[in-house]
């Protein structure tokens, strides 16, 4: 016991100080061809916005949905105001790339390309929180579906259908995401109703 | 409200800057500054213009990132704030506001108010931290040390290494913003340890990077927006005077 109780309290603090020069990923070499095609793909979706010269700014795409968002995905959601920000989201997307202005080169110092990409992908990360939010019908934690409460407005949850944390595939931009659920086990509580009252 | 800006604009370091003129005419006086420059970018880019490029992360007065000049003063004439803090409120309708970047030989611009500040990273790199390659950090509790001095320490750290400090100073010197550092750690039981070698190793990185030498002007400590006191400066002097005499050989 001595000893067992000695090496579990004792070697975190003292044998990491050795092994730290010995444990270690050296640098990576880039003329892989994982890394030449990751370069690639950064490049190709770099000219495409580029190349797209509309007349709308990223920081306008932005803020509409942003507003979508706010309006429709908020807390407190509902099916058709989801289903609805979904097909607006999607409508955005398509004008984001018809029609947006990204000022400048990609041989340069330029802020506005790194938030064009950033934008393009909370288009994406907003469409799949409002598909999310329209997959699980129950009231659980910060996703409050009207569609299911109790009588004095207190989220109604399934444990039944729901126990599970949705992890989501990208599958194109096209195509519905797809699901992975990973199943919320519980061996030594019981599930209750977290309730304030 | 109404103002008038004389921003510099520099396309890069090897290249000539000058002041360009704008007039913003829908100005709020709740708007931060920052967001009194994004309604300027947004119209210079529906002009089919380049945007003009300034550093943010954070808008809240932790990152050190939103530098720049306002009217003669690094973060601005409000003290003890950053850029990002600094509310169109404090200016009249009217007003001309010149907005220049940092200027200092080991902060190379990189685009209009933009500055390259990696010479900050590096003295960081060169001694800036407590060596612990892995595991548990100790349980703080289980550290006796005197609140006094911990609140000193607290004050150092509070250091945001945004750079106003090079800035103010007629000698472009980074001695706060170093002995900030140098003072938060040595003052601390982990940072103690290797203070010796610490001080004298960001010090000469310090003057490999180019920064020029104190000579107690201290517009560091009046323009530092998180109020980091000269006292340092005197700390890490006499660190570093005592590294000088009592370090090992291979320190
Ligand atoms: S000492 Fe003050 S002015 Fe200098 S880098 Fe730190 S926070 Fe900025
Ligand atoms: S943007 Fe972070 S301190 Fe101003």
């Amino acid at each position: 016991m001595q000893g067992l109780a000695d090496g579990y309290f004792v070697i975190p603090y003292t044998i990491g100080n050795f092994l730290a020069n010995e444990i270690r990923t050296s640098s990576i070499n880039t003329s892989l061809p994982e890394f030449e095609q990751a370069e690639n793909e950064v490049r190709d979706r770099i000219n495409k916005l580029l190349s797209v010269k509309g007349n709308q700014s990223v920081e306008s795409f932005h803020r509409r949905l942003g507003k979508i968002m706010w309006d429709y995905c908020g807390m407190s959601r509902n099916a058709d105001g989801l289903s609805k920000a979904r097909k607006m989201i999607q409508a955005l997307r398509e004008e984001f790339y018809r029609d947006v202005f990204v000022p400048g080169t990609d041989k340069e110092y330029n802020p506005e390309v790194e938030k064009a990409l950033r934008v393009a992908d909370f288009i994406e990360l907003g469409e799949l929180m409002c598909v999310d939010a329209l997959t699980r019908n129950e009231s659980c934690g910060g996703h409050f579906r009207e569609e299911y409460q109790e009588e004095g407005g207190e989220a109604k949850r399934d444990d039944e259908n729901y126990a599970f944390v949705s992890a989501w595939q990208f599958n194109g931009m096209d195509s519905d995401p797809i699901l992975h659920k990973e199943e919320l086990i519980f061996e030594n509580v019981e599930l209750k109703t977290r309730s304030y009252k | 409200m109404k103002v008038t800006l004389k921003i510099w604009r520099q396309s890069g370091n090897d290249k000539k800057g000058q002041f360009v003129e704008y007039k913003l005419d829908n100005v709020k006086k709740e708007m931060s500054f920052l967001e009194m420059l994004d309604v300027l970018n947004e119209q210079l880019i529906q002009k089919k213009e380049q945007p003009v490029a300034f550093e943010h992360d954070c808008r809240e007065g932790i990152c050190g990132t939103c530098n720049m000049v306002i009217n003669g003063f690094p973060h601005g004439p409000q003290q003890g704030t950053t850029t990002c803090q600094l509310h169109m409120r404090h200016f009249k309708d009217g007003d001309t506001i010149w907005i220049e970047p940092f200027r200092a030989k080991a902060f190379p611009i990189i685009r209009d108010l933009v500055v390259d500040r990696a010479a900050f990273d590096r003295i960081i790199q060169a001694g800036g931290y407590v060596s612990v390659n892995t595991g548990q950090a100790q349980d703080a509790n289980a550290i006796p040390i005197q609140k006094e001095i911990v609140s000193e320490a607290f004050d150092a750290a509070a250091c945001i290494g945004c750079g106003a400090c090079v800035a103010a100073c007629p000698n472009a010197s980074a001695m706060l913003f170093v002995s900030a550092k140098v003072s938060h750690l040595s003052m601390l039981p982990q940072g103690k340890v290797e203070a010796k070698k610490r001080a004298q190793a960001m010090v000469k990185q310090m003057d490999e990077e180019g920064f020029g030498r104190c000579s107690n002007v201290t517009a560091c400590e009046a323009e530092c927006p998180k109020g980091i006191s000269v006292a340092n400066i005197a700390r890490l002097n006499r660190e570093y005077l005592g590294s000088v005499f009592t370090s090992e050989v291979n320190a």
